[in-house]
């Protein structure tokens, strides 16, 4: 057998290892986003998701409001990926009727052996349309925000990954003059896998203190599990943040978790190929 | 008497003086699902292989994270899911050649038997082999059937109707002769 021909087995195993050397670490996270917060994931090129993120009602609703099912607000979003490091999106939050765009561009891909991290870039424009008769200078300028994330993940083992995200988020108009029109964000979230299909899913994000100041906002904190069927993803999630685009869950998370503020709500998403 | 010696060893370390072991670093191994609902092709153009001709063996070492699907998606599930890469990152196949192969340029027909070692499961496989001798070059083609089943790999009810259960695989290595 060629076993014994030991130097031609050792031959083998060194180029073997060293195509495994330039390998990308993939399927750092199931999905394009943690929980609300984007992940280093894009759609493949050719292949566009479409994305439903559904959150019911607060849970100390209580009976009453059947513990939150009784409402409900939702995103529709469909992501494509134009080439596989860069995907385009556009979504609609039925929060404030707000409409988005985004980009995301894989920067640098983590691999097996050289470079330690995934870093992607995100950046994303939101405009709303609620209509606020109250507030007839409100236009299209004043009702659009920016956020631009940096995206830095890393897959620790087969079953871990971390994920580290600086975020800023614009303003074009905000409440008070007190209140800053650029604020900082610094969040943080990983996943765990359980068993080859799920899942659990956390994520902090952190909103630098003294930036919203007329009203009082917490920091999103989230929580869930990925579970994952040939082409979809479903996640089961409880948040305290109702809104689901950067402005919204980064900077105007109004529930705290110790209040009971929780929505619980899911994320399915659903890929389709458009390469023959 | 001296020089005479070491020529005689020099010659030794030299022998065989016609190159019997051909390996290559870019063999090429698709596999093929076909299914009413979906057909699956992947190709790895990354494969090692050698044969040795004197020996009569043949080695195949590849990287299941270099098997290419059309779809992004596939890749993603069939390392993950299905022969969990980062576990058990290569297949090998070790195996003899039996049959007829000459030194001399030509197509030789032949039967190779060995075993296969697929998501940490080794199981003996035999196939019909083409083996074309030419100066310095020898190519190895076979194709051959695989039951996910047999290397416990399981496959969820869901997607079973999308997955064969025989998955066709064709190899095809041109491997250039080892100069010792």
């Amino acid at each position: 057998m060629m076993a014994q021909d030991s130097s031609l087995m050792k031959m083998m195993d060194d180029a073997v290892a060293e195509s495994q050397k330039g390998q990308v670490v993939t399927g750092t996270f199931k999905a394009t986003q943690i929980v609300n917060l984007p992940t280093v994931e894009s759609p493949g090129k050719k292949s566009l998701q479409f994305m439903i993120m559904h959150r019911f009602g607060k849970l100390n609703g209580g009976a009453y409001e059947l513990f939150g099912l009784d409402n409900a607000s939702i995103r529709f979003a469909l992501d494509y990926g134009i080439t596989d490091r860069f995907s385009v999106g556009l979504g609609r939050s039925s929060v404030d009727k707000t409409f988005d765009g985004s980009l995301k561009y894989k920067l640098l891909q983590q691999k097996e052996a050289g470079m330690p991290i995934s870093v992607s870039l995100y950046g994303l424009i939101t405009n709303y349309t609620q209509r606020y008769t109250d507030k007839p200078y409100l236009d299209a300028r004043y009702r659009t925000a920016y956020t631009t994330q940096v995206l830095i993940a890393k897959k620790f083992s087969p079953a871990f990954s971390f994920e580290v995200v600086p975020s800023w988020i614009h303003y074009n108009l905000v409440p008070t003059p007190e209140d800053k029109s650029d604020l900082f964000a610094v969040s943080a979230g990983g996943r765990l896998k359980f068993t080859k299909r799920m899942s659990v899913n956390a994520e902090y994000n952190y909103l630098l203190r003294n930036q919203v100041v007329s009203t009082k906002v917490y920091d999103a904190i989230s929580g869930g599990i990925d579970i994952e069927t040939g082409g979809h993803v479903f996640q089961l999630v409880f948040t305290n943040a109702a809104g689901m685009v950067g402005p919204y869950y980064l900077a105007k998370t109004n529930g705290s978790w110790g209040k009971g503020d929780i929505y619980f709500g899911f994320n399915i998403t659903r890929n389709f190929n458009f390469k023959k | 008497m001296k020089a005479m010696y070491v020529l005689a060893l020099a010659s030794l370390l030299y022998l065989p003086a016609k190159a019997q072991t051909f390996m290559t670093r870019n063999g090429k191994i698709n596999f093929y699902s076909k299914t009413s609902l979906e057909d699956i092709k992947a190709e790895n153009r990354q494969v090692v292989a050698a044969i040795d001709l004197s020996k009569k063996t043949v080695a195949l070492t590849l990287l299941q994270k270099n098997f290419l699907f059309e779809k992004q998606l596939m890749q993603d599930h069939y390392n993950e899911n299905y022969v969990e890469s980062d576990k058990f990152p290569k297949a090998q196949f070790t195996g003899t050649i039996n049959g007829n192969v000459g030194t001399t340029p030509g197509t030789y027909k032949v039967q190779i038997t060995g075993n296969l070692t697929l998501h940490g499961v080794t199981k003996p496989v035999t196939a019909p082999a083409e083996l074309e001798v030419a100066e310095g070059k020898v190519t190895g083609k076979a194709d051959f059937k695989v039951k996910p089943s047999d290397f416990d790999i399981k496959i969820p009810s869901l997607v079973k109707d999308k997955i064969a259960s025989e998955i066709t695989v064709q190899v095809v290595a041109t491997c250039t002769a080892l100069s010792k």
